[in-house]
């Protein structure tokens, strides 16, 4: 058994769902151009993965085999659509601007990734601590990603302005690329070569390794 | 409708320009065979899916649908996440067994990754951006088969770079998922300057 500890911080660097699982990778990418979206989506996510892994995981002895998956999308579904609510009730401007990315919270493959792999076999409370923290490892590399997009894409943070723009008599050219879509896949990969390059355990191995006599002229 | 079309394939591609369907998109690019198998198993279930949920949207969810049993007040658009991930599991379900039966060559080359594709998010994104776009039927048809093709195109297209990419001496920790997230940038820029095509 693993402390409670480990099953919350281990999935923060070492397993983090995005960056090695490749896990919910889809609404990571589309909302990171400005920290606002960013951090509203990380919030909602890792409500609805608390959320989910914890009643998943206390009914667990009651699921049949047979139909759990069908069980699990519709406890999810059910948390998601109460989160879209809030979010429309509460904070309507950034509901408008995450158009439909909150309701893919539902296929987000992090939330029946952890229900399946984790709630299903595991108590309660580790199944929560489970859930936040790969909440947080997402949450840390979506914020990476928002941060670097917007500070350099519109010199803003949290739409308070950081750089003077050329536009308003300062300095900063704002560089557009980083608001378009290549930049979010650019990023996200020399993060993980970042990440890999400094943990070297989590790199992938080379299918075709190149022989070493060939590679001196 | 020609316009729709290449917006969805091009301009809006499912995968290249809004990030949708990568868990898949990763994990089932390593060789074009099954890249293709993937692509036309979602043209197919992107097709028939959209339009039954625009069925189900206007005609059962949507405020009003249901004055014709005397009850004009009430508005179930709220159920329309749960019903339209039902629904996707259910077509994917249904093309299963008719393809089992009908075409079995065709099932056992898709057959697995037919399940896959209840959760990729493009299926779910593409009958989303129909409820908010306010599609009509046919407009309905022609953006699931777009959606499905642009889906398919890149998978191709990416799966066939992967297959050559094994061979290149790529920096150790940027090897399997950091250089296909370049790779996918690359695309992604291409497919940007595609999107002059759909514009009239």
């Amino acid at each position: 058994m693993r402390r409670p500890l480990d099953i919350l911080t281990g999935p923060i660097l070492a397993e983090n769902p995005v960056t090695l699982q490749i896990l919910g990778i889809c609404s990571a990418l589309a909302v990171t151009t400005s920290m606002t979206t960013a951090f509203t989506m990380c919030v909602a996510l890792t409500v609805v993965l608390m959320a989910s892994s914890a009643l998943i995981s206390a009914i667990r002895r009651h699921i049949p085999n047979a139909i759990r998956l069908i069980l699990q999308i519709t406890i999810i579904a059910s948390l998601v659509i109460v989160a879209d609510l809030v979010l429309q009730a509460y904070a309507f401007a950034v509901s408008q601007r995450l158009s439909i990315f909150v309701a893919l919270i539902v296929t987000n493959c992090i939330v029946l990734g952890r229900a399946e792999a984790f709630a299903m076999s595991n108590p309660v409370w580790p199944s929560v601590l489970d859930a936040l923290g790969n909440g947080l490892g997402y949450s840390a590399i979506l914020l990476i990603v928002a941060f670097v997009r917007e500070l350099f894409g519109s010199g803003t943070l949290f739409e308070i302005r950081v750089f003077a723009p050329v536009a308003e008599g300062g300095w900063f050219q704002p560089l557009g690329f980083l608001l378009l879509a290549p930049s979010a896949f650019f990023l996200l990969g020399l993060l993980i070569w970042a990440i890999r390059s400094w943990r070297s355990e989590q790199a992938e191995r080379d299918p075709h390794p190149v022989p070493l006599m060939e590679r001196t002229p | 409708m020609t316009d729709l079309f290449l917006r969805a394939v091009f301009a809006d591609n499912l995968i290249l320009s809004l990030f949708l369907g990568m868990c898949t998109f990763l994990a089932v690019s390593k060789s074009v065979d099954t890249a293709l198998g993937l692509g036309a198993a979602v043209i197919v279930v992107m097709t028939v899916t959209v339009p039954v949920n625009q069925l189900i949207l206007t005609h059962l969810l949507s405020e009003g649908a249901w004055a014709w049993a005397g009850l004009p007040e009430v508005d179930l658009s709220f159920l329309r996440l749960i019903a339209f991930i039902g629904v996707i599991a259910a077509m994917v379900q249904v093309l299963e067994m008719a393809l089992d039966r009908f075409a079995p060559g065709l099932y056992r080359a898709l057959g697995i990754y037919l399940p896959l594709i209840t959760v990729n998010c493009a299926i779910l994104a593409g009958s989303l951006f129909m409820a908010e776009r306010s599609y009509t039927l046919g407009e309905s048809v022609v953006f699931g088969f777009g959606g499905g093709v642009g889906w398919a195109l890149a998978i191709a297209a990416l799966a066939a770079i992967r297959e050559r990419l094994d061979y290149a001496d790529v920096p150790r920790g940027l090897q399997g998922l950091g250089i296909t997230f370049v790779v996918t940038g690359l695309m992604s820029m291409g497919f940007t300057a595609f999107g002059s095509l759909a514009a009239p």
